[in-house]
């Protein structure tokens, strides 16, 4: 370093044999601006981090295809989901183009009832179940109604376990007490049980499923924001809050609630393939979404009625059911990977 | 740790109580009554709610039930079987539950750990991926469609199992059922086991043990095993919460007389008695599960049991 750098002799003679245009701003060059490692947005961060994984990002486009034919594939079958026709009963999948090549055919144990029964230009997708209704539109009708079911109790189980944890952990004390053995009593009663006797008591519908899987289902979400508010209620931005005399509620939901957000979004993306798990239990047993209705356990309950005659009955709502739980399991492990890189999960 | 315990216990018995008190409530909330027979006039209607004791206040009715509970009476069926004890309803339904799903738990335990040692002595191979596939399908899938396709595919396709349950034959016809009811034991126990195994083996304890040159196979199973199994107790409590909820849907699947058939039966035949039952012993069961879950957790691991303690 030594040799390399020399002290400047700063006489006037040396000055005068510089002028302003030699000297430029070293520091405002593109170059010494770091792009390799250069400061993102936390989403940004995020979204490179998800996109890494590519079970995820599988996960993701099958969870939007899955949710846009739920939308749009009653619509475009061209059947009622609850018309019943006598004459359309237990056919065969039977797909245009693809029945050229010896699959979606029609054809069951070798005969082609759209031609015995004259319905040549007839083709219903999935087939249609025992009473003549179209599988296609039955299937995504049902995976509407359980991405509804999903869906809003993942949304009520973030609202009320995220305010009940908040809550409980911001006052501490007797009231903190007294609100975990709630919940601890609360979590001994099996979800099975809750969901069963609910599922009688009150008439079966989307609600009811809703309601029963709310009963028990907030309580793993209030742990957590009670952790996290217990970590959180100690550090100095809520002291400031405290002395600038905020409000208890204020502090709560404006200081503290934004940040523990993120987490809270991530446990709910694990309790939506665990309500439509239950939504199928239910329905399977009997005590889901009423007939005529359909919704993807009643799918695979009706059909496994008749599995020993007509398997294709019970196969596309099954396949749709794994595919949606499979992708929501997938997607869940990698947003929760993407938002916290660092920490070990098993 | 007896303090622990007992915290445990009393909190236990605490939601017992609660459970029983709800399902009281629920019931007598219900529509419909046990005896909905067209044939009965309102006077016979009557007539019997005096006999079982239906037409006391439900406070009274609770207490009496409770009572006659610590005494191991149940009370009796209106529906299914007339006048029956449920008690006695109860005991060979509950055996065939409780062994099928011990099957079931058992098989799923010692193929996921034995899958999930492969996995993490085979990291990042085949059998790596084939064991993170599994564990993903396993979790993803509910297990009563596995008991489907296996009743389609092993049952009626293959003929090698009957799709039906038989009281005569419980062990051939109990194999398709615990299999389907393994599938999620399975996906969970080796998915620990393979990135507890993965951690451990890594560990210097094991760099140490390598370096005394002891023999491979004892490494694995003696020294690196005991370490992996500790936080697999962890997942114990959601497994066997799902091997609940398993429990009932398969049942219907494979027409197995077992706890779920009878719920199910009682709920559509609104038979008071044995829905609270059922319900109960189902809590109960999961009550005494968690229960001995968390105090093995606190016996296998000290720093718990001291935190636990503590708070």
């Amino acid at each position: 370093m030594s040799e390399m750098y020399q002290k400047p002799v700063l006489t006037n003679e040396v000055i005068d044999d510089y002028s302003a245009d030699d000297f430029v701003f070293v520091q405002r060059d593109e170059k010494l601006i770091d792009k390799t490692y250069q400061a993102t947005s936390y989403l940004k961060d995020v979204w490179s981090h998800f996109k890494k994984n590519k079970g995820a990002l599988i996960g993701l486009v099958i969870i939007v295809l899955i949710i846009f034919l739920a939308i749009i594939g009653p619509m475009i079958s061209g059947y009622a989901s609850e018309a019943i026709d006598q004459t359309h009963q237990s056919m065969a999948p039977r797909m245009p183009g693809l029945e050229n090549f010896g699959i979606f055919n029609g054809v069951e144990r070798g005969k082609n009832v759209y031609a015995e029964r004259g319905f040549l230009d007839v083709y219903h997708w999935f087939g249609t179940d025992t009473q003549g209704r179209d599988l296609f539109t039955r299937v995504w009708e049902g995976t509407r109604v359980s991405l509804i079911i999903a869906v809003s109790a993942a949304a009520i189980d973030i609202v009320v376990g995220m305010s009940y944890g908040l809550i409980s952990g911001f006052f501490g004390g007797k009231i903190d007490m007294v609100m975990q053995r709630f919940a601890e009593i609360l979590n001994g009663i099996p979800t099975l049980v809750t969901v069963t006797l609910l599922g009688l008591v009150l008439p079966g519908g989307i609600i009811t499923i809703i309601f029963a899987l709310m009963i028990t289902g907030w309580i793993g979400m209030s742990r957590i924001a009670r952790a996290e508010m217990l970590k959180l209620k100690e550090s100095e931005y809520v002291l400031a809050s405290k002395t600038l005399g905020a409000k208890s509620f204020s502090i709560i939901f404006k200081d503290i609630m934004p940040n523990i957000f993120g987490q809270l979004i991530i446990m709910s993306m694990f309790s939506i393939p665990n309500a439509i798990f239950t939504e199928a239990f239910l329905s399977f047993v009997g005590l889901g979404i009423p007939a005529p209705k359909a919704s993807l356990g009643s799918l695979i309950s009706d059909g496994y009625k008749s599995m020993t005659i007509h398997p294709y009955i019970m196969i596309a709502p099954i396949v749709v059911l794994a595919l949606l739980m499979l992708s929501f399991n997938l997607f869940a492990d990698g947003i929760r990977d993407a938002f916290d890189p660092n920490q070990k999960h098993s | 740790m007896s303090k622990y315990i007992t915290k445990r216990v009393l909190i236990s018995i605490m939601t017992m109580l609660v459970i029983l008190f709800v399902l009281f409530l629920m019931l007598s909330l219900m529509p419909g009554s046990p005896f909905n027979d067209e044939k009965l006039t309102e006077a016979q209607k009557l007539a019997l709610y005096a006999k079982y004791g239906l037409d006391q206040p439900f406070f009274i009715r609770f207490f009496k039930y409770v009572g006659n509970m610590f005494k191991g009476d149940l009370g009796v069926s209106y529906v299914l079987n007339k006048n029956r004890a449920v008690a006695d309803m109860l005991v060979g339904p509950l055996g065939i539950s409780i062994r099928i799903g011990a099957q079931g738990f058992l098989l799923g335990s010692v193929i996921g750990l034995l899958l999930g040692i492969a996995a993490a002595l085979n990291h990042n191979s085949w059998i790596d991926s084939l064991c993170s596939a599994i564990a993903i399908i396993g979790v993803s899938v509910p297990s009563y469609v596995f008991a489907l396709l296996l009743a389609y595919f092993i049952g009626f396709k293959l003929n090698w199992c009957p799709i039906l349950y038989n009281t005569n034959n419980p062990v051939y016809s109990s194999i398709l059922p615990s299999i389907a009811l393994a599938m999620f034991p399975i996906a969970n126990v080796s998915r620990f086991t393979r990135s507890e195994m993965i951690d451990v083996l890594n560990s210097d304890y094991i760099a140490l043990v390598q370096a005394k040159g002891v023999r491979e196979k004892d490494l694995i199973f003696h020294h690196a095993l005991r370490n992996t199994l500790i936080p697999i107790v962890t997942v114990m409590g959601p497994m066997l919460v799902n091997l609940l909820t398993g429990s009932m849907v398969v049942e219907k699947v494979f027409a197995i007389p077992g706890i779920g058939m009878l719920m199910v039966q009682a709920i559509t035949g609104n038979d008071y008695n044995v829905v609270i039952a059922c319900a109960f012993v189902y809590s109960a069961l999961y009550i005494i599960m968690m229960l001995i879950v968390d105090i093995l957790y606190g016996v296998i691991d000290p720093r718990i049991r001291v935190a636990k303690e503590g708070s």
